[in-house]
Parts: C-alpha cells; structure tokens; sequence
C-alpha cells in the first residue's frame, strides 16, 4: 500500500515542482519548450508562484506536504488519515477553482472584476504539471479516506472511486452542464432566461403546422413520430426473429446466419445502410431502375425521408431488439407453458395466456431501446434525411452549418437529452421493478412448446423476406464500390479503392498516395489507444459496482450507465463547449476524440465486467486479501485471470465501436485528425459515393476480420487451459 | 513451522456492526487467549460469521474496537493483519495449481520463489497432501480441497487462523475425521484459532472456548462443559445438547446446591452463582431420565408420572416421547428393550444431567 502511494506522491511532487504547469503549444514530447524552460510560459507551479507572481498556484502544495508528516504517525492512525483527506481535498479544489476563476483574459465572471478589479494575471489550458498534481491531490485524499477506515482501509479501492467519480464528473457531467448552461446565454454573453425559454419553445421545435397543411412540423414530433415506429417495428420484428431462434426448426439449423445478423450492426458503420438504401431505391438505385423499365414509373426522391429513414433504422437496430428478446425467450421457463397446456389450454391460448404476458417487460425493453437508438441516430438521419429534419441533424447544422448558433444547439440538444434519459429512466425504474423473473435455479426438464401454426407464419413471413433483403444490401455494398458510377455507369473498375488506398512504390520507397490513408491510420491508431483505456475504466468500474459495497452506490451505478443515453450529437457539442476554453484546452487534439471514445462505450464493458464477475464467487477475492494481497494484487492475480474473456469482449467491442462510431466525433475531428467516419460523410455530402462506399466496405472487412482474429485467440486460450477453469471461462463467455 | 512465538490474542471491545438498520452484531465483547481456539456457535443470522469476517478485516465495526495481539486493528486492511481464513466454499483459485494455491499468500514475504515453493510442500506435507502440487483445484475430492484450504492458510504462519464453517461441504463421516485433524493441528503448533459453526456437536469437540451468539449477541461464553452443565439462558441449555425445559420452584439455595421443587418431584441442583429462590426453568436432559418400574417408584424416591407418546427405535437407543402433567418430555433409553406407546412410566431425573436457568 506504501509503495504505489510514494510513487503517487513523487509524480504529484515531479508535476508540480518541475514539469510545465500549462499546456504546450507543440505538445510535452516535443521537448522544444526545453529552450525557454522556465519561462512564464513553460514554468512548473513552483516556480510559477515564486518568480512569475502567480501565486495562487502556490495552495495546492498543502497537499503535497501533509502526507509527508502523516506518514511519520503510526498504521491505523485515524488523526494522519483526516489531515490527508483534508489537505487532498483543499487542494483539488483550490486548483480547480484557480483555473475556473482565472481563465485566457483575466477573471472569467464579471462580478469578479467588479469585486477584485482587474487583474494582470491571464492563463491558459492546464497542462501536464496541473494533470499530475491535479491527481496527486485526489489521491491524497482518497488515501486519506482509506486511513481513516473507510472501505475497510483500502486506499486501491477508494482511489479507484475517486477515479472513476473524477472522471466522470470532468468528462461527462461537466460537459453537459456546459450545455443547458450555454442553452441560457443571449448574444451578449449574459445569462438570461427569458432567452433559454425561448430558445425552447420555438415554432422550429414544436410546431404543429404539418396538421394543417404542407409545412414543416416542428423537429421535436418527427423525431418523435420516427423514433415511435422505428421502436415499434425493430421490437416485433426482433421478436419474430428471438421466436425463430428459439421456438422453430430454424434456430436449430440456421444459428450461424443469426449470429451474423447479432455481429453486423457492431461492425457497420451506422451510416453504411443508408447508402445501401440510396443503391437500392435512390434516384438511380437498382429497384428504381427496374420500375421505371418494368412499368414506366418514373424516379423519384421518396426514399429521402421518414420513410425511407424508418426502413434504414429498422434495418440497423432490429439486430440489437433481438438480441434483448432472444434472452427474454431463452429465459421463459418451458414448464410453465407446459402447465397451461396440462391445464388444457390449446397452444394458441397458451401462448396467449401465458407466453405473451410473460415476454411484455422485455417487449418494453426493447421498445425503449429502439426508441432511444432512434433519436440518437446521426448519421442515417444525414445521408438519408432529405427535407425531414430530426434533432441529432439539426443540432450538428446549428454547430457546422451556415450560421453557427450554440445557443440554439444547446438548446435542442437539451430537448433531446430530456427525451432520450425520460426514456432511459422509465426502463430503469419501470421496467427494473417489473421483469418477471423466470428463471429458477430448479433445472428445467421441459421441451419448449412449439409455436402455434399461425404465429409460426407470421414469424417465417416476416423474418425471411428481411433476411433476404439484408443480405441484398450488403452485398450490394460491397458491389458498389467496384462500379464506376452505381446505377448509371456499371462498369466494373478499382479506381475508387485506388484513389482510397492507393500506394505507390517508387525511388523514395512506400509512399501511401491514396486519399483515405490518414484518416485510416488516425482511426485505428486513436481507437488503438482507446479500446484498453475503455476496457480498463469500464471493468474498474464494474469491480467496484460488482465487489464493494459503499454509501450511494445506487446514485454511482445511475451514473455510469447514464452516458449511455446521451446521444453522441449531444456529447460531441459539449465537448465543444467545454473543453475549447481554459483551464482545459483540447479541442483538435487527437486526446478529445479518445476521451470521447472511452466516455461514450464505456457503458458496455461496466456491463461485460459485471455479468462476468458475477459467475466468479466472491470468497475467492477475500480468500485472497487474507492472504496478504490487497485489493489491487486480487484484481491482478485473481480476478483478471478468470474475467480474460470478458477483458477480451470489450476490448474488441470498443475497438470496432471506436472505428464505426460518426455522431459525437463529427463535431471534434480536425485537419490533423480525421476520422474514417468522418471522411466518409464528407465523400457522401458531396455526392462522391463511390469512394464513400469503397472505404465502408474496406472498414467492414477490415473489422470482420479483426473480430474473427480476437474469436480465434480467445477460443484457442481457452482450449489451451487446464480443466479446472474451463467451465468457469466458458460460463463467463456466454455471460 | 512454530507458532508459539506468533499467535496473538484477539479482543473485541463494545464491537457492532449494522447494515442500514439491521444490525448484524451488537455490542459484542470477548477476548480470545492466545493459543487457543475458540468456536463462535448460533444459529444462522446471529451474527456469527460477520464477527469472524470482522477478525479478518472483511468487514468493518460500526462502533468498538478490534484488538490483535494488543494492537488496534480496527481500520487496517485483511492484509496488514496477519490472519489467515479457511472459506466455507474453500475459495481455491480455480486458475492455478494446487502448489500455487498454497504459495499464493507468501508472494509479498520477500523469499525467492523456491523458499516459497519450499514453504508450500511443508504446508501440503502438515496436511497430507504430498505428491498433489501440480493438480488443479477441480481434480480434487472435497476432503483435499478442504486440506489445501487449510495448508494455504497455516503456511502464512498467521497470528489467529480463521475457520468460517469448514466443515459443511463434507459428508458426516468426513466431517468428524476433519475436525480431529484440524484440533491436532491447531494444538500441535499453538494456533489461536477462531471456528464459526452453527453444529454445537463440532463445536463441543473442537473448543477450548465456545462463545454462543443469538440474535446479534452473546448468550454465553465458556469451555464445553461450563455450557453443558452450567447453561445460562434457556436458548443456550437448548442449543447445546438439547433440554426439556420445565418450569419449576426453587425453594432454598444452600452450599451451592439448589432445592428444587418440579411438579411432585422434588429434586437437588447445582446453583450458579446467580441464582435466586423462586421460579425458573428446570433443565433435564434427554439422556439423564431414568425409567422406573412400580417396585422402585414405591421405595419412596419422587418421580414423575408419565405416559409414552412416541416411541422410535435408533439402533444404538431409543427415543422416547412422553407426555406429563408439566408438558411434552423427550427422552433418549439405551437399553435394548423398549416400551410401546401408552404405557405409563415413572421418570427420575437424575443430578447430572439437571440444572437451573431463569425465566
């Protein structure tokens, strides 16, 4: 427990006293700020305080040196632990309030300088002096907590709180309080409320004017209309298809072509079937054609809208309804139809009575979860959305269009953050309270009940046309980007793979001439970093949700689950919003986009890490703490080697989310760096579809293949284990 | 491997634990010699094992202070404790061997990996395990995986070992070997040991000390016999061994000795100290009632009348059901003949298999 402290201490005292306490221009590494080293520019805090008169840099060393004297006093000393509590917390807070108070032009609030005057002292984003002192005070104090006893004295566990609350707090919460802040601020730059009541009850929102006639209705209802059906379609279809897994011949023999139907949606980038669409019925698109020499009806841009929108979401998020129904079949205890049918029920009526009512709470659930996925979807609603605008565009337009307005960004991003957590806090308070439990620890020696006859048509009428179709899709994807122009001219040719990837090897060696490269590179290397930063705060969090119990825990678990229903427009412009002003700077910077990536799928690995913590018994981690293992040493030795699988899920899982993901990194790409995603949608804006669709399909590729490498990896370890812990893993993989 | 110079004393001050507004222990104080072992026994939810898991730092009091050795220990970590704990499911890693198992708990002691390897053969040799280092948890029989439990645990030469109901994945015959072997154990190496059972029969034979827990407190401490002959509450005399419980007069105390007048009988017990003439409960033992003929009741000894509900026949004893003017009595007869239900029966109670606890 000492050690790692110490060396928390040192990288506090190295932050602080020598490294530069604000952000480079050139970045740390670059080592070019070593010239004017110690300059009021490049100066640690210390020397800031003492030579460049900026004192109030100078607290937040109390923190620093108490866990100095405190170390002198004996184990167990609860006096020692206060004094580091109170010393960490004083300076966390008194560097963030500097920061906070003190920005690029003096005092940030006018009542400042009314009080104070003016004030010379003007500073910049906090850089790498500020970060590590920043976290040496957090750890001061959450060492201080341990030695006072709380959770049971172990100073792992409560920096690992304290983490994740930091985090989240600066990263998420932090954020988007900046939103429904800058929802408030008029054009003067003032507060004012009359101004944010305005901004949300204008016409453009809630108008109602498509009733009457042939305008517009307000954005609000047709995300609304759209996302309503999207979740009413994607939940009976995802039904038909958990039925046709489960209750059906099929299942039996098809569950490879399911498994894929499951995989898809996470490797494809949101926006690809969209352009599938406009392959298929687009002005030029192969059905389009087919009418127009069939029976003469001639193209047109019906496609472009909320019909075409319902078609393109239902496509994409049906997978993710089935896969939340596929448990709630899979779950329904066999016994209890078989009872109603022992009580005479015919099937139909059993299946009425009995099956039906049992699935309503997953029913629910996956209607939530189309509807929520719906209104978060970005990048459909802008290849697809012609003249139907919905929220997630909308707010993007505000930020990126003609004329930018963040206020009324805010303030539609305000409307639909409400919508999407109204949504996600009635399925955790409704629906958490309500699931019928049908699983018992008692095995089941009952035969699922076939369905009846007239339901099985339904599921087989359904299921298999949209199989079909989206098998057409794709491979119409992957056609389209070996024609020279789809529809018109199809003529098969690879320029569209050479100007995306071409590579040239000439007298100065390889040279990456094709156009799509950088933004390939950017993407695999930034999501390369991401994809374990994500996997390791998400399965940190999961252990203290799964292994520790503290006061508000309930209050912590919302918390982290909630960044999962804000929608990626919305995190995207916040980030905006917060981090392009001091005290932290990071707008353009390749660390935004990371940060971005970690935030947002976090979520996924917290629910991986539980679901497969929970199948490892809970004596086997305090066996080992009285073993003389802390807490950190039981993760290590213990925990993360009977959790591999699941470490493997997510970090793969964040991985290809990080590639596919379009919404909140539009709004934080720069010409330095550019996304894949964001690339692309630039080709489709200007109509370029070839490249655009020659560079989705070679991400799919990319990614199948790099799924099916960590599936092969991970099968074979767990050939090449022993006996003993195979069940355990094997468990923890279905988990 | 030597302990005497190790085991420590544990010391519970005014220790409670509570979980919102249940409380799980309260106000709960003992002191455990070093050396020893002593078995906390209740029934399940007394709070039994949130004591020993408080031992083992698993736990923190909500008020009152852990001592260990006369050190405070009530907010250090498991780790810094020096005490090691035998899980109830044994809790062996199922991702390593059964020699590093063992030497897992002496990673941080600063020997090289042989010395620990060493340590650990030592460790599985004390338990009869040699020859099984290099198998998997799962590839052993519940008996074994309970030997490397312990082995894991003594090899750490704790100050107090810890036993949270050891014995309670075992079949019955396993269970008695088992608890003969960690008795041996513990007294060849001078381990102070802390034993959670809800079986006061492991309990009786295991302990130097029992501390009897019910409803987040202690009923009573004391070795075996103490709690046998000299129960202090009702709850304990029925816990440990089993009473009928009778109510009863008491109509003088003497040199000790109780005048105790039961229904017609009037019988002579050993007081305790506390003991006040008036009513109380009259404790008897199943096995201390003896069945009179007619010839022996007429000899003018006062016995008790009764009538045979149930009888059932065990091989080595019968039991007897029977009713009588004070309530149901349960009897336990060895010999060989039985009687059969509704003969009337005369019951001597005999002194020492009685006592006397308050209402």
């Amino acid at each position: 427990m000492r050690t790692p402290f110490t060396a928390v201490l040192a990288a506090g005292w190295l932050g602080f006293a020598l490294l530069p306490w604000y952000m480079l221009e050139d970045g740390l590494l670059a080592f070019s700020w070593l010239g004017a080293y110690p300059d009021r520019d490049t100066a640690p805090a210390l020397v800031q305080g003492l030579a460049h008169g900026r004192w109030w840099l100078l607290p937040p060393v109390a923190a620093l040196l108490v866990p100095l004297i405190a170390a002198r006093r004996p184990r167990g000393d609860r006096l020692a632990g206060t004094m580091m509590a109170a010393a960490g917390l004083f300076g966390l807070a008194w560097l963030l309030a500097q920061g906070f108070v003190i920005g690029a032009r003096g005092w940030t609030q006018p009542w400042l300088t009314e009080a104070f005057g003016r004030i010379q002292a003007r500073q910049f984003g906090m850089g790498w002096g500020a970060l590590l002192t920043a976290a040496a005070c957090l750890y001061v104090f959450t060492t201080g907590l341990a030695r006072r006893g709380t959770m049971r004295g172990d100073a792992f566990v409560t920096g690992a709180i304290g983490t994740v609350i930091a985090s989240i707090l600066l990263f998420v919460f932090y954020p988007v309080s900046k939103v429904l802040l800058a929802a408030a601020v008029d054009e003067a730059g003032g507060f004012s409320t009359a101004e944010l009541a305005a901004r949300l009850t204008t016409g453009n929102i809630w108008g109602l004017a498509c009733l009457g006639g042939r305008a517009q209705c307000g954005v609000l209802w047709n995300s609304l209309a759209l996302a309503v059906t999207t979740g009413v379609l994607t939940t009976l279809l995802g039904l038909a298809f958990a039925l046709l897994a489960e209750r059906t011949g099929f299942g039996r023999r098809g569950k490879g072509v399911l498994k894929a139907l499951t995989v898809l949606p996470v490797i494809t980038p949101p926006f690809v079937i969209g352009l599938g669409i406009i392959l298929i019925f687009g002005r030029n698109g192969t059905v389009t054609l087919l009418m127009e020499q069939a029976f003469g009806i001639p193209p047109s841009r019906w496609v472009y809208g909320f019909t075409g929108l319902v078609i393109v979401q239902v496509l994409a998020f049906t997978p993710i309804a089935y896969l939340v129904l596929v448990g709630v079949v899979q779950g329904m205890s066999p016994t209890l139809e078989e009872a109603a049918q022992m009580l005479r029920a015919s099937r139909w009526r059993s299946f009425r009575t009995v099956t039906w009512p049992l699935m309503r709470p997953g029913l629910a659930n996956a209607f939530l979860i189309g509807f929520v996925e719906s209104l978060a979807d970005f990048g459909n609603p802008l290849v697809l959305g012609g003249n139907f605008e919905v929220l997630s565009t909308q707010i993007f337009y505000a930020v990126v269009g003609g004329q930018t307005d963040p206020g009324r960004a805010s303030a539609l991003a305000i409307v639909l953050l409400c919508l999407t957590l109204g949504a996600f806090v009635v399925q955790r308070r409704w629906l958490g309270s309500r699931s019928y439990t049908t699983l018992s620890g008692k095995g089941d020696a009952g035969l699922p009940t076939p369905l009846p006859r007239r339901v099985r048509w339904l599921v087989y009428g359904s299921t298999v046309p949209w199989m079909a179709f989206t098998v057409a899709l794709y491979a119409l994807v992957l056609f389209g980007g070996f024609v020279r122009t789809f529809g018109i001219d199809n003529t098969l040719t690879l320029e569209h793979y050479a100007t995306a990837f071409g590579i040239v090897w000439d007298a100065e060696g390889l040279q990456w001439t094709g156009r799509a490269w950088p933004s390939f590179f950017t993407t695999i290397e930034l999501s390369a970093i991401a994809a374990p930063l994500t996997a390791a705060i998400g399965l940190l969090t999961a252990y203290l949700l799964n292994r520790q119990r503290f006061a508000g825990q309930g209050a912590f678990e919302f918390v982290t689950m909630l960044s999962f229903a804000i929608p990626g427009t919305v995190i995207g412009v916040s980030y905006i919003l917060a981090f392009n002003v001091p005290p932290i700077e990071l707008t353009g910077t390749g660390l935004i986009l990371v940060i971005c990536f970690v935030f947002r799928n976090m979520p996924v690995s917290i629910r991986a890490g539980i679901a497969a913590m929970t199948q490892i018994d809970k004596s086997l981690d305090e066996c080992s703490l009285t073993l003389r293992h802390g807490s950190f040493a039981t993760v290590r030795r213990v925990i993360l080697p009977l959790l591999r699988p699941a470490v493997v899920a997510s970090l793969v899982y964040s991985f290809v989310r990080a590639i596919t993901s379009v919404s909140a990194v539009i709004f934080l790409v720069s010409a330095q760096y550019n996304l894949a995603t964001a690339y692309i949608v630039g080709r489709v804006e200007v109509s370029d579809f070839g490249v655009a669709i020659a560079y989705s399909s070679a991400l799919i590729v990319f990614m199948t293949a790099g799924v099916a490498l960590i599936q092969l990896l991970v099968g074979e370890r767990r050939l090449g284990r022993r006996n003993g812990a195979a069940p355990l893993a094997q468990r923890s993989v279905a988990a | 491997m030597s302990f005497a110079g190790r085991s420590a004393s544990v010391e519970f001050r005014s220790v409670s634990r509570q979980y919102g507004r249940v409380v799980a222990v309260n106000d709960v104080s003992f002191t455990i010699r070093s050396g020893t072992l002593a078995t906390l026994l209740g029934p399940s939810g007394c709070g039994k094992t949130t004591t020993l898991r408080m031992i083992a730092g698993l736990e923190v009091p909500s008020a009152g202070r852990i001592l260990i050795g006369g050190e405070d220990v009530t907010t250090l970590p498991p780790m810094q404790r020096d005490v090691s704990m035998v899980f109830q499911s044994y809790a062996l890693f199922p991702h390593m061997t059964v020699l590093e198992n063992v030497a897992y708990g002496l990673a941080g002691s600063g020997e090289t990996r042989p010395q620990q390897e060493e340590r650990a053969r030592q460790g599985l040799a004390l338990v009869g395990l040699s020859g099984f280092e290099r198998r998997m948890p799962s590839e052993l029989s519940g008996g074994q995986q309970q030997r490397v439990a312990v082995a894991r645990a003594l090899v750490l030469e704790p100050r107090v070992l810890l036993f949270d109901e050891p014995l309670s994945n075992l079949d019955a015959k396993l269970r008695r070997r088992m608890r003969e072997e960690i008795r041996d154990l513990q007294q060849g190496l001078g381990l102070t040991s802390v034993y959670v059972t809800h079986d006061q029969e492991e309990a009786l034979a295991v302990s130097d000390t029992i501390i009897v827990m019910d409803q987040a407190c202690i009923a009573q401490i004391g070795t075996p016999w103490e709690l046998y002959r000299r129960p202090a509450s009702a709850f304990v005399a029925d816990f440990i061994g089993g009473a009928n419980l009778l109510p009863c007069e008491v109509t003088q105390i003497a040199d000790g000795v109780a005048t105790v007048q039961v229904g017609p009988v009037r019988v002579q017990v050993e007081a305790s100290e506390n003991a006040m003439p008036g009513t109380a409960k009259l404790v008897v033992r199943p096995g201390a009632v003896a069945f009179m003929t007619g010839v022996e009741a007429l000899s003018g000894l006062s016995a008790l009348p009764a009538e045979i509900r149930k009888a059932t026949y065990l091989g080595s004893h019968w039991e007897y059901t029977l009713a009588t003017d004070l309530g149901e009595v349960f009897v336990t007869q060895s010999s060989e003949a039985g009687y059969p239900p509704g003969t009337s029966v005369l019951l001597a109670l005999e002194r020492r298999g009685l006592a006397l606890v308050s209402v």
